[in-house]
């Protein structure tokens, strides 16, 4: 990229170009500063105010550039955006902030996208010049990135919002149609990039690129969101910086990679914590495989209780460790759980929570329903934190988690999950699983846990049962 | 070139900063990246507010309007989440 202002440095740069460019490098450094102050949350609610500043800055150091006209149109596309936006934040529920997470993903690959475009047509008629090999290359790398996270966020969305099927969906020679369209898009990008002035030809790359994102998403199962919502973070990243390149905006270029890096980051922790590599993620279609040989045992005796009992053991316990897992996003039972947080508490219980990090649909989706119920974050414990303390709790009780808790990850060498870090709730001295039905996981793997004899499973609607055991604590106080 | 080596530079900055995220707050964090990333904006406004042509001018309101969407929500949903984070009151 020789030309540009960017490039011949700050002698030719009219007034308003300095303001904006003096804008956009305090704007970087606030996301920078709002980012570390993000890391604890203490300071954390001063990152937020750091990203506004920097954002507003910068919004305005735009605004202020000679080249800007259409200020009306400008003013009506953010009215509208923001009339969107903001009832979207202030109207979502907590339990839905995946879903949100997804949605994002996919506006922000979208304007990604839909600038690289624009960007090409315009150099394309009116300053060829500068559409050289590098440019284009540039714009094919935006735009593949940015329609692909759309599609594909679109996809993710879907799926946790319920609107397509959670269950992967899988047919024959699937990857090797994925990986074909993939090529194929490479080739007509690196066709383009050999020869930009070829506007017949990036239509077809933006169709191919929207495709694989549907393609790419659509065998990936709910259990496996966490995963695929951080790549897909870190997509949307990368493709805000390739249109900084496109725009020679470096600011656009630090933010995106930004979030390109954190998505990175997200993605192998949520890796790791299943013991699988992006591309088993990607391309395994966990679970269809091995839903099937759980119909045979279905038949083994477990040992259930009543909310009396459960209350009981419960009441006559001193520690207890709460692993909460997506059911209880779904029964949206944080409020419940809180309640009994409260009581238990009250009773000189000390109750603990033990976070998988992939329990939920997204990194974090547990401590931020937990916090919602305004349980105090220093009781949410990692599953690194709680584990040594397991063999020394009295009960366990697991709130709608399943493979998490999974015992035959330690010791099943056939089990698929082998190798993946769980919560050893097994070790504790009476474990309690709140369930609806013993139908097995998302992964479709049976579970030892729950034919353990110190394990107690409680049937039900994990809301329900647990207000009933709540109630029945409340009921005995003295 | 330069901007490879901003690119670089970053990359390297997020992955240390973002490293010392608690998990505790991986969803706020990554709605707040999301936030910071939608700085896209920036470049739809150049677009759009160009008006060099019908076709630039309408993928650039699109592509403002998404944006747009992006940095309120984001921001205002990170600020939710994270005014919830509370510590333990009184020990009871």
């Amino acid at each position: 990229m020789s030309e540009g202002h960017g490039a011949v440095a700050g002698l030719t740069m009219s007034p308003q170009e300095i303001v904006a460019q003096t804008t956009y490098l305090v704007a970087a450094a606030l996301f920078v500063l709002a980012l570390k102050w993000l890391s604890a949350p203490k300071t954390a609610r001063r990152g937020v105010w750091a990203g506004e500043i920097g954002m507003l800055l910068a919004i305005g150091g735009t605004l202020a550039l000679p080249d800007i006209e259409a200020f009306h149109w400008i003013v009506i596309a953010i009215l509208v955006g923001s009339a969107i936006g903001i009832p979207i934040a202030i109207l979502m529920p907590m339990t839905a902030v995946p879903q949100r997470t997804a949605l994002s993903h996919s506006f922000g690959g979208l304007a990604a996208g839909l600038v690289g475009t624009a960007k090409y047509y315009l150099w394309l008629s009116q300053e060829p010049e500068k559409l050289t090999s590098f440019t284009m290359g540039v714009i094919a790398f935006e735009a593949l990135l940015g329609y692909l996270t759309f599609t594909g966020s679109l996809m993710a969305f879907g799926k946790l919002q319920e609107l397509l099927p959670t269950r992967p969906i899988v047919y024959r020679g699937q990857n090797f149609i994925n990986l074909g369209l993939l090529a194929a898009a490479i080739v007509i990008g690196v066709a383009l990039t050999v020869n930009p002035a070829q506007p017949a030809l990036l239509p077809i790359f933006i169709f191919l690129s929207l495709l694989f994102g549907v393609l790419l998403i659509i065998p990936i199962g709910g259990a496996d969101m966490p995963t695929v919502i951080s790549l897909l973070n870190s997509y949307a990243g990368l493709s805000a910086s390739a249109m900084g390149f496109v725009l020679n905006n470096k600011l656009l270029i630090i933010a995106g990679a930004l979030d390109g890096s954190s998505g990175f980051i997200l993605s192998i922790i949520m890796c790791k914590a299943m013991n699988r590599s992006f591309t088993n993620v990607l391309f395994g279609a966990f679970g269809q495989v091995t839903g099937a040989k759980t119909a045979g045992a279905l038949e083994r005796p477990v040992r259930s209780a009543m909310p009396e009992e459960a209350a009981a053991i419960l009441e006559s316990a001193q520690s207890v460790v709460i692993v909460p897992g997506y059911g209880m996003a779904v029964a949206q039972a944080q409020h419940k759980v809180r309640e009994l947080f409260d009581v238990l508490t009250k009773k000189g219980v000390d109750v603990k929570f033990g976070i998988h990090p992939v329990a939920g649909r997204m990194p974090g989706h547990m401590n931020v329903l937990l916090a919602e119920a305004d349980i105090p974050y220093d009781r949410l414990l990692e599953m690194d934190e709680v584990n040594p303390e397991l063999p020394q709790t009295d009960v366990a009780l697991v709130i709608g988690a399943n493979d998490v808790t999974n015992p035959a990850a330690r010791n099943d060498k056939g089990s698929p999950i082998y190798g993946m870090p769980i919560i050893n709730v097994d070790q504790a001295r009476t474990v309690m699983v709140i369930k609806r039905s013993m139908s097995s996981g998302f992964a479709g793997i049976e579970n030892e846990l729950y034919y353990m004899d110190k394990t107690l499973m409680l049937f039900g609607d994990a809301k329900a049962f647990v207000g009933e055991v709540v109630k029945e604590l409340s009921s005995s106080d003295r | 070139m330069s901007n490879l080596y901003v690119f670089l530079l970053a990359t390297f900055l997020g992955l240390e900063v973002i490293r010392r995220v608690s998990p505790l707050l991986h969803t706020p964090l990554m709605s707040l990246t999301n936030a910071i990333s939608a700085i896209s904006l920036v470049g739809s406004i150049v677009i759009l507010g160009e008006q060099r042509s019908t076709l630039t001018m309408v993928l650039g309101a699109i592509a403002v309007v998404a944006s747009t969407i992006n940095v309120v929500s984001g921001f205002l949903i990170t600020d939710r989440m994270l005014r919830m984070f509370k510590t333990r009151g009184p020990q009871p």
